[in-house]
């Protein structure tokens, strides 16, 4: 059986939470196996990320360099290239770096390449079953790969629980000198943060929010008038400012804020693992959406099957009975 | 500029119902409404205002079977110079690596400053644009969401988490995947489809783009599907199935209940 690394992305020293989620995507596909950190970077920041591996991983290979004191895929992907003996699997976070990184290595090093996988069903000699989305969540799908010269794999943020598992004590091995020189012809210059807007959804409690299922700009007042009533911000998903109906600074998910509301109206969203990522603190979901395989089904407490066109106005008009009443 | 736009013809998610066939080998196809890829049409749209602004030419292939000229001419209608239909038996059931064997080849037998894709069709795998470059041992950047032209190089913004952007400079020739939202695609009517019915759009064979039909298709493959199932449900939401009225008393009820009325 082949050796699997798992890719560790860290930040200012610190581990990203899938260091530990990419343990167990390792244990499903052979559970004989210890999987081994791979971390590159550069300085006493990569040496803190190493060192705090040393409780999950019993093996760390530590690839430091200056030029990859920032995660810049085209350099990380040569580095990796070299360094990773033939045949190996290694795993990859499926979020914006491993995007990047992912399926050009695969191409590097002649191995199978999986995106944004869910479930790992095992393995049978060299072909190993893995479970895939497609059609934004709507089916899953089996997926065989050959991994006889060694596979990527990039896998969804979430999908595997980290397992508590007894303190260990890993040794670090620095494979630095494997690297060389590595051409830049990509340069990172600076990282620009968003800006929170007029409106910062991520201070409400409840939230209004719209997804592709409001179809033009002009209905948007309806998810206003609603949250109005209600006291709640309006949020949304990707395709929404995706068509500049409302500012970046209003979208939940992965790619947008982060929040924690106690209650969270999903108002003609498909429910994109992207979208439910930026979705926390485990609040009380109510779903309307006319779809009624669309995935966000899947995840909130109450579902209704309905246009919200047509839902939203009676809603609305209910909420102003009660506070009408409640007003006298 | 010379700009390639790689696009694919796919069933449309905003519009329809996926369902999977008897089988379970595929979904049921036959209703369903077909689009150009909505990645790949932002990028369509971000390569005409480049040339728009500096001068040049777009030309946007696909891979697919012959009824993907229907995107083909959308693109030419937007105002693409050149579509071109990359068609063979030969690619039935290719992985990614596959179809970025067969872009690759195409790109080689002309003459290209950027190549852009959308950052993930249907499948959601994220996948050509990054084994493309590699093939063509071009650098790379995905998830692009603006791009300005400097002197043989781009400054380009690549989303990352929480609604921030990265900053990178990459070399010419280069690989770009887009991102959804980069710019506000054109509108293009039948009006506009009809202007340009009789454009010829070439059909490409497998040989005519260099392709050794032992590197592409289901042989080649090293990433096969085996089936498609819908996953047994968790929970999953208690769905409501009351008069519209009543639906909403429920919901309101349960925003009580739960703190969500003021």
């Amino acid at each position: 059986m082949a050796r699997i690394f798992a890719y560790i992305v860290h930040r200012s020293g610190v581990v990203d939470d899938s260091a530990d989620e990419l343990i167990t995507t390792a244990m499903k596909i052979d559970r004989a196996v210890s999987p081994i950190a791979i971390v590159t970077g550069w300085g006493p920041d990569l040496d803190a990320v190493c060192e705090s591996l040393r409780s999950s991983y019993c093996e760390i290979w530590k690839v430091g360099q200056e030029a990859l004191a920032y995660p810049n895929a085209e350099l990380v992907r040569q580095a990796l290239a070299k360094t990773l003996p033939p045949k190996s699997i290694l795993l990859v976070p499926h979020n914006h770096f491993g995007i990047d990184l992912s399926p050009g290595l695969s191409i590097q090093l002649n191995a199978a390449f999986v995106s944004d996988v869910v479930g790992i069903e095992g393995v049978d000699g060299e072909s190993l079953r893995l479970v895939r989305q497609e059609f934004g969540g709507q089916v899953s799908a089996h997926v065989v790969c050959d991994i006889s010269s060694g596979a990527v794999i990039s896998v969804r943020p979430g999908a595997f629980k980290p397992e508590p598992s007894d303190s260990i004590s890993g040794v670090v091995v620095d494979q630095s000198s494997a690297v060389g020189s590595l051409a830049a012809r990509r340069r990172y210059v600076e990282t620009i943060v968003a800006e929170t807007g007029a409106v910062d959804i991520t201070k409400h409690n409840v939230l209004v929010s719209i997804g592709r299922g409001i179809q033009e700009k002009e209905n948007i007042a309806l998810a206003e008038e609603l949250a109005e009533e209600l006291g709640a911000a309006v949020s949304c998903s990707r395709p929404v400012v995706d068509a500049k109906w409302l500012e970046k600074c209003r979208q939940v998910g992965s790619s947008g804020r982060t929040v924690k509301p106690k209650v969270y109206l999903a108002l003609g969203i498909s429910g994109a693992f992207q979208h439910l990522a930026g979705i926390k603190g485990n609040p009380f979901l109510i779903a309307i959406n006319k779809n009624a395989k669309a995935p966000i089904f899947q995840v909130a407490d109450v579902g209704i099957v309905d246009d919200i066109l047509e839902f939203l106005p009676v809603l609305t008009e209910k909420v102003r009975e009660l506070r009408a009443v409640a007003a006298k | 500029m010379e700009i390639l736009v790689c696009a694919r013809r796919v069933p449309d998610t905003s519009e329809n119902e996926i369902e999977i066939n008897n089988a379970g080998n595929d979904i049921e196809r036959d209703e369903l409404v077909y689009s150009v890829n909505e990645a790949d049409n932002y990028a369509v749209e971000e390569a005409l205002q480049i040339r728009d602004q500096i001068g040049g030419n777009v030309t946007v292939v696909t891979i697919g079977e012959e009824d993907s000229e229907d995107i083909l001419r959308r693109q030419l209608a937007m105002g693409a110079n050149l579509a071109v239909l990359i068609s063979d038996d030969a690619f039935t059931d290719s992985d990614g690596r596959g179809i970025a064997t067969a872009l690759a080849g195409f790109v080689e037998r002309g003459h290209y400053d950027l190549i852009l894709t959308g950052v993930e069709a249907e499948d959601g795998a994220a996948q050509v644009g990054g084994m493309l470059a590699a093939v063509l041992d071009y650098p790379f950047a995905s998830l692009v969401n603006s791009i300005e032209v400097l002197d043989g190089k781009l400054r380009v913004s690549r989303e990352i988490e929480s609604g921030n952007r990265e900053i990178n400079e990459i070399d010419l020739p280069c690989v770009l995947s887009i991102q959804t939202g980069i710019n506000e695609p054109r509108y293009v009517g039948m009006r506009g489809i009809r202007q340009v019915a009789s454009v010829p759009i070439p059909i490409l064979r497998a040989s005519d783009v260099g392709v050794d039909q032992g590197a592409v298709g289901k042989a080649a493959a090293k990433v096969k599907r085996v089936d498609y199932f819908v996953p047994a449900a968790g929970k999953g939401a208690e769905i409501l199935h009351r008069s519209r009225k009543e639906n909403a008393d429920k919901v309101l009820e349960l925003l009580a209940a739960r703190g969500g009325l003021k």
